[in-house]
């Protein structure tokens, strides 16, 4: 069995290593695979606490984190490729309209 | 119990109310009609006066004072208003007087202001005034009262300001009303200060709870009681107004500003004599200023060309008159002269309106003289006024201006006597004046003007109104054994004390011991009014040329000329302030303070946000920092926390 503790070091490495691909990163398409990558990082930590807790809320709520993180990949990509379209780059930096 | 008029009561003051009802509704469609409608329903108001004041005397002496309650007005707490009507020999003479002389007057403005283009419209107004007149005096408690004492006012207002076309009746309209909501503030206060002390507005408890409140309250309650009556009045100081009232129709001003409207104070202070019996120092305030505006009033009488202005004065003198004979305590005087002044005032004004008529307009009366040939009906019946205003013996006027002198000079008000004799004289003087300019010497007419007698429309409510004047005086010949003053002065029921209905007859004039009997005080005071006359028969008359003497005035002709300059205060004081104060107002607090509060706030929020706007950078990176901060505090306080 393997032990909790290696599976929480690993789901936070997996986060932070998320969290700083979102905020260094400016493809928007490596931003979207980090935020993926964060989620994901979260269920492990889920699945986690629920073997630790002995009981499934934390599955069945990893699985809506699956659920919501589909929704939200149909809805980003669009959004990208809109994007993309309109400015000829993937690049959030040339987003930059919505500001003073 | 109540006889079946009385009973019916309510139907003097809802004749001239339908009248007024239907004529606005009506509008101009009522045409050429609406002058015969509203004399219509002054008629059968005043037909049903008479009835009911026939039935009334048929009741016996003590029981001719009648509550009527129509229904329950105001009620709240204790605080309970019935619109009653009150039935008693006061009242009724009111009554009879203001739709007597009132149906006159509709009669004569037929034919005064045919061809009008508002023509409907007056007579809505002057039905509408009627009704609210008979509100006034038929009222039984304070508050109704003030609702009939402010509907005249609004009517007073209307009518001033008929032809607001002119400018001059416009701003004559507005000072009147203005005037008046000073003295009507102080009405006001008096009123709340009565039910405070009493609790209750109905004149019987109100009179009945009168003797247990303290004499400063009495007092104060007096007075300003008597403020109200100041400014309908047109007593000193706030007769500014009833001069420049001269801008309305003439019928106007012989209706409300001579006979009913500006005697309402003269009836209020009677009503409320119970008040003024128990404060002597408000009846000495009422008496001096009285005194103080009859003489004032005939001065600036003396130098007043226009036809009309002499007769205001005349009337705010008159009524100092009143308030004279109710300062010193015999009100009988004050109502009887009230009744008199009623007719032969009505009477002078619609004289006046005759002439203008005559003249096209003409109200100067320098270039009037010897009308008396041209029109000698209008110039027989205001010579009938004339011999009544100046206390000629034997018609109205001598009666009841003997009472009142009669009456100052037996209750030992010997200096008001002497003045009362001073404006006696100038009574004599200004109206002989008026008479000798008009009628009588060379012409001084423009020679385009071609004088023409009135229509007998006009004409017959003259006749009726002379004939009135010069007997009218019967009706009192005597202060202690006239008809009018038995009338006013038999007691109501008496009641056990503590009782809520409170007769409250009118006092007579007292048993006096004066070192002057009372046929040697009526010589003096007709004497008096003769030698006014005497006076302007030399300088109007006579070889005397006015008109020249006029080239070199004299200090007080040019004051009195300028109204003594108290119309020229105001002005300072009030406008002139008012403006310099509103003009401060407007910078300091307008634009510095309210203005300025609004900017700086619409300017620190632009400052603020001008600041704060900085965070949105518009890189998707800085946003993402921001949200993962704010999660690792508020996860690391969470921690903290339970730890």
């Amino acid at each position: 069995m393997i032990d909790p503790f290696a599976v929480l070091t690993l789901g936070s490495t997996l986060f932070i290593l998320g969290a700083l691909g979102v905020l260094l990163r400016r493809n928007a398409i490596i931003i979207f695979m980090s935020i993926e990558l964060m989620l994901n990082a979260v269920n492990l930590t889920l699945v986690s606490f629920a073997r630790m807790n002995g009981n499934l809320d934390g599955q069945v709520l990893a699985f809506f984190v699956i659920i919501v993180a589909a929704a939200e990949v149909v809805v980003g990509l669009a959004i990208i490729m809109s994007l993309y379209r309109r400015k000829a780059s993937a690049s959030v930096d040339d987003a930059r309209i919505m500001k003073w | 119990m109540i006889p079946g008029a009385v009973d019916k009561a309510w139907l003097i003051p809802l004749f001239p109310l339908a009248g007024a009802v239907f004529l606005l509704l009506l509008g101009k469609r009522a045409g050429r009609a609406a002058g015969p409608i509203a004399t219509l329903m002054m008629g059968a108001a005043f037909v049903t006066g008479v009835v009911t004041f026939v039935q009334v005397t048929h009741q016996p002496a003590g029981q001719r004072s009648f509550v009527k309650p129509l229904y329950s007005w105001i009620t709240s707490g204790k605080f309970h208003v019935g619109a009653d009507l009150r039935i008693d020999p006061l009242s009724l003479m009111m009554v009879l007087v203001v739709t007597g002389v009132g149906f006159l007057i509709h009669l004569y403005s037929v034919g005064y202001m045919h061809g009008d283009p508002r023509y409907p419209r007056y007579f809505a107004y002057l039905n509408l005034f009627a009704f609210s007149m008979l509100v006034l005096v038929l009222a039984n408690n304070f508050l109704i009262l003030y609702a009939g004492w402010e509907l005249v006012g609004l009517c007073s207002y209307l009518l001033i300001g008929f032809w607001f076309e002119r400018r001059a009746a416009a701003s004559a309209a507005k000072k009147a009303f203005i005037t008046n909501r000073v003295g009507d503030f102080g009405f006001a206060i008096g009123i709340i200060l009565i039910f405070v002390s009493v609790g209750s507005l109905d004149f019987d408890r109100v009179f009945g709870a009168i003797p247990g409140l303290g004499h400063g309250t009495v007092t104060a309650i007096a007075l300003l009681l008597f403020a109200g009556a100041c400014g309908k009045s047109a007593q000193i100081p706030l007769h500014v107004w009833l001069p420049d009232a001269m801008e309305g129709p003439t019928p106007v001003s012989a209706l409300i500003h001579a006979a009913t409207m500006v005697t309402a104070g003269v009836y209020m202070v009677a009503r409320s004599h119970v008040i003024f019996d128990f404060s002597s120092s408000a009846r000495d305030v009422v008496m001096w200023i009285s005194i103080a505006t009859a003489l004032m009033a005939a001065l600036i009488a003396f130098v007043q060309d226009d036809i009309k202005r002499v007769l205001a004065y005349s009337t705010i003198s008159q009524l100092g008159f009143m308030f004279v004979a109710l300062g010193v305590g015999t009100y009988t005087a004050g109502t009887f002269h009230l009744v008199t002044h009623a007719f032969f005032k009505a009477l002078l004004f619609l004289g006046a309106g005759s002439v203008m008529h005559a003249l096209g307009g003409e109200t100067d009366m320098t270039k009037m003289g010897g009308l008396a040939k041209k029109i000698p009906w209008t110039a027989a019946v205001m010579i009938a006024g004339w011999l009544a205003i100046i206390g000629f013996p034997g018609t109205s006027g001598f009666f009841s201006k003997d009472q009142i002198l009669e009456g100052a000079y037996v209750t030992h008000h010997y200096t008001i006597w002497a003045l009362l004799l001073v404006a006696t004289v100038g009574t004599g003087f200004y109206m002989s004046r008026l008479i000798f300019l008009t009628f009588f010497g060379k012409s001084r007419l423009d020679p385009s003007v071609h004088p023409h007698e009135s229509p007998p429309v006009m004409g017959f409510p003259l006749g009726i109104l002379a004939a009135l004047a010069l007997v009218g005086g019967l009706l009192g010949v005597s202060a202690h054994s006239g008809a009018l003053q038995h009338w006013l002065t038999t007691p109501g029921p008496s009641a056990e004390p503590g009782s809520t209905l409170l007769s409250a007859p009118l006092p007579s004039a007292p048993e006096g011991h004066g070192g002057l009997s009372a046929p040697v005080l009526s010589t003096i005071a007709t004497a008096a009014g003769l030698a006014g006359v005497a006076a302007a028969a030399f300088m109007y008359l006579g070889g005397f040329d006015w008109a020249r003497r006029r080239e070199r005035p004299g200090i007080l002709w040019r004051a009195a000329r300028q109204r003594l300059y108290v119309d020229s205060f105001y002005e300072f004081l009030f406008t002139g302030a008012g403006k310099l104060g509103a003009t401060a107002l407007a910078f300091v607090v307008d634009q510095l303070w309210i203005d300025g509060v609004v900017n700086w706030v619409g300017k620190g929020m632009a400052l603020l946000s001008g600041a704060v706007r900085r965070v949105q950078t518009g890189y998707v990176r800085t946003y993402a920092l921001g949200i993962l901060a704010g999660g690792v505090m508020v996860v690391g306080l969470l921690v903290g926390r339970t730890h």
